[in-house]
């Protein structure tokens, strides 16, 4: 009994599992994480996941491409070697305007991913923490520390109420180091 | 959202009985989990006999030097130019499936997307190969990077479009990239963990350790849509800029300001076409009727249309302009092209672009399969042509009448072509033997609202207008991974 350190329930359908996900919430017992093989709209706010804060990174590290941008082409064709073309301006801001435009781009999207990445812990090499195999294909899981709510039967009872096909007590925290 | 049911008027997105999540993982790993059939071996034997010439051609074009091509004097620019601007325009689909289709909420784009991109990627790599190879001295390619150099601190010009065009290139080559992996990380775990052995290793490097755990997924949902959002305008402005090395310079045929939208609409239409020619024959060998249904089909085939019809209205505008201009090397530039010594390669282009894509107002042709690849076929070689007649005849006679000549080109221009042709399905074909070639877990989205048997289970019920059920199965009619008689039934 002792040595079960997660309880999961694996549903089959996305339904049911947002059910699960009311009916453990009713009775009190903290989820501690849901793996699905998709991404659920509205499970966010049911599990007070906070709002993802990427976009104002994004936003501003955009402008650092502007910005960099600008820099590099201001002191290298203004500042650092004027050119003379035809007489013309040295500071031509709209033929600087693609260049800019691209750098934005690009530093937005490499920061973006990056701090993506870190912020999930994504990086080559990672072991994956998966706890049950079948997460990522056919089945919706609500994992349950077992440590931390001690009514194994209740919730057991509840999972398989709202149509849990399977409920697995898991001795191990993640099945993918085996 | 799973919960969520759709309008019974909309067209399913993935037919079939008996769907179920698992169906749809097995389904689409069916080619990465399992031996390749022997469709997949001809082409691959093919595709890389053709990589192969590829590697020669363009290894001769090294050793000798650019005077291994068909150039001279008058022409400069010529099948290495418009080998580039098609593959960068092919490209553009695929960003404009993944990222605006995104935008707009069509969901049909969840089931195209992933093979899209992988083209985009290929064909940016085809392209970015011109460019170096075009350069002459491929060793000194670094020089169009902004670096101080040892022969003084002159910098690169930023005031020239080629230079913008370096930027470009390679901000779209690596945020494509970016969008596509990250895309790809939920699927490729399900790879992992379906695998064992040596393979799961393999996988579990390259999903970088996903687990679909509730906040990665929302955070992922928040980086698809940001991205999608820079993509975007990123998308435009890369044709545009590569628009701007013509349209930039003075030379009569290419100084033009309709240039920018007119190569965008191109670039889009082109890259349909090359979408349809590639997912035409993948749904078929690979077996996913059921994913790239009709309607994806018959989407696409009314965007080649509609920017299809862009162009042919770009091209009447550029011939009206230039006679409307009073200028006389304007004017001539154009006569030249339709009745000069290159009249064919411009009636060729009109044809296949502009008279060609009006064949799919019909709705017998937009949803019969042989006839829309050869269509798709045919766009891709008006869209070289297209390029062909911009860069050669623009140039070909040129201020003085003693220096006008023909471009002629050699076995290496005509192998550096067909070569890139065979690298670039080399990769198509590497990437469908070892990537999902269609997003799994954004189909999965699909199965509770847009599919067909959660359609036919809402009719069951009863609770629907009789009118729009009637619409709904007179439009499966041309489904045909549809079984109709089960309709009859009801």
């Amino acid at each position: 009994m002792s040595n079960i350190k997660y309880i999961l329930g694996s549903f089959g359908d996305p339904d049911e599992m947002m059910h699960g996900i009311e009916k453990l919430q009713e009775n009190n017992i903290k989820i501690y994480d849901v793996y699905t093989p998709m991404p659920i709209h509205g499970i966010e706010a049911k599990l007070g996941v906070k709002r993802s804060r990427l976009d104002v990174l994004a936003f501003f590290c955009g402008l650092t491409g502007t910005a960099s941008a600008f820099a590099l082409i201001y002191l290298t064709s203004v500042v650092d070697w004027r050119h003379n073309i035809g007489g013309k301006p040295a500071l031509a801001l709209p033929d600087f305007i693609p260049i800019m435009f691209e750098l934005t781009v690009l530093f937005c999207a490499f920061s973006l991913v990056g701090a993506y990445y870190a912020s999930t812990h994504l990086f080559p090499g990672r072991a994956p923490r998966v706890m049950d195999l079948r997460a990522t294909d056919d089945r919706f899981i609500i994992a349950i520390d077992a440590k931390q709510n001690i009514e194994h039967s209740k919730i057991d009872g509840l999972l398989k109420d709202a149509g849990a096909l399977e409920v697995k007590y898991n001795e191990r925290k993640y099945v993918s180091y085996e | 959202m799973s919960g969520h049911k759709e309008s019974i008027l909309r067209e399913p997105l993935i037919t079939g009985r008996d769907i179920t999540y698992a169906k749809i993982t097995d389904d689409i790993l069916m080619p990465v989990e399992n031996k390749p059939n022997r469709a997949w071996w001809i082409g691959f034997i093919m595709a890389l006999c053709g990589a192969t010439l590829w590697v020669v051609a363009v290894s001769y074009t090294f050793w000798f030097g650019i005077g291994a091509w068909g150039l001279n004097k008058t022409v400069g620019w010529a099948w290495d130019i418009t080998g580039f601007v098609w593959w960068v325009g092919i490209g553009h689909a695929g960003t404009l499936i993944s990222a605006v289709l995104l935008l707009f909420r069509q969901n049909w784009r969840n089931s195209i997307n992933r093979s899209a991109e992988a083209m985009t990627i290929f064909a940016v790599i085809c392209a970015a190969t011109y460019v170096v190879s075009h350069m002459g001295r491929p060793w000194l390619a670094y020089w169009v990077l902004p670096l101080p150099n040892q022969f003084g601190s002159l910098w690169v010009n930023f005031n020239s479009p080629l230079v913008w065009d370096m930027f470009a290139i390679s901000t779209y080559f690596s945020v494509s990239l970016l969008f596509w992996y990250t895309g790809l990380l939920p699927d490729i775990a399900t790879i992992r963990d379906r695998a064992t052995g040596v393979r799961r290793r393999i996988y579990s490097i390259f999903s970088l350790g996903w687990s679909g755990s509730v906040k990665t997924w929302q955070r992922f949902e928040a980086v698809s849509l940001i991205l999608a959002g820079i993509s975007t305008p990123l998308v435009l402005s890369v044709h545009t800029i590569v628009s701007m090395d013509f349209a930039t310079s003075v030379i009569p045929g290419w100084h033009t300001t309709i240039f920018p939208p007119y190569f965008v609409a191109g670039a889009i239409f082109s890259g349909f076409a090359m979408v349809l020619t590639l997912l035409l024959v993948a749904r078929k060998v690979l077996g996913l009727e059921n994913y790239i249904t009709m309607f994806h089909i018959e989407s696409m085939n009314k965007i080649v249309m509609l920017t299809g019809s862009i162009v042919g209205v770009a091209y009447l505008t550029e011939f009206f302009i230039a006679w409307y201009s009073g200028s006389e090397y304007e004017q001539y530039a154009f006569i030249n092209r339709s009745t000069g010594p290159y009249w064919w390669a411009y009636w060729m282009m009109m044809t296949c672009n502009v008279i060609s894509p009006q064949l799919l107002w019909f709705k017998k042709i937009r949803t019969n399969i042989p006839a829309t690849w050869i269509l798709s076929i045919v766009v891709n070689i008006g869209m070289w042509f297209e390029r062909f007649v911009i860069i050669v005849t623009s140039l070909h006679r040129d201020y003085i009448p003693s220096s006008w000549a023909m471009f002629y080109p050699t076995w290496v221009d005509v192998s550096v072509f067909v070569g890139s042709i065979g690298v670039f399905f080399t990769l198509f074909l590497l990437f469908l033997r070892a990537l999902p070639s269609i997003a799994i877990a954004e189909v999965k989205l699909l199965l509770k609202s847009a599919s067909e048997q959660s359609k036919m289970e809402e009719i069951r019920e009863g609770h629907l207008n009789k009118e729009y059920v009637a619409e709904y199965i007179d439009s499966l009619n041309k489904f045909d991974s549809v079984k109709q008689e089960e309709y009859a039934k009801l």
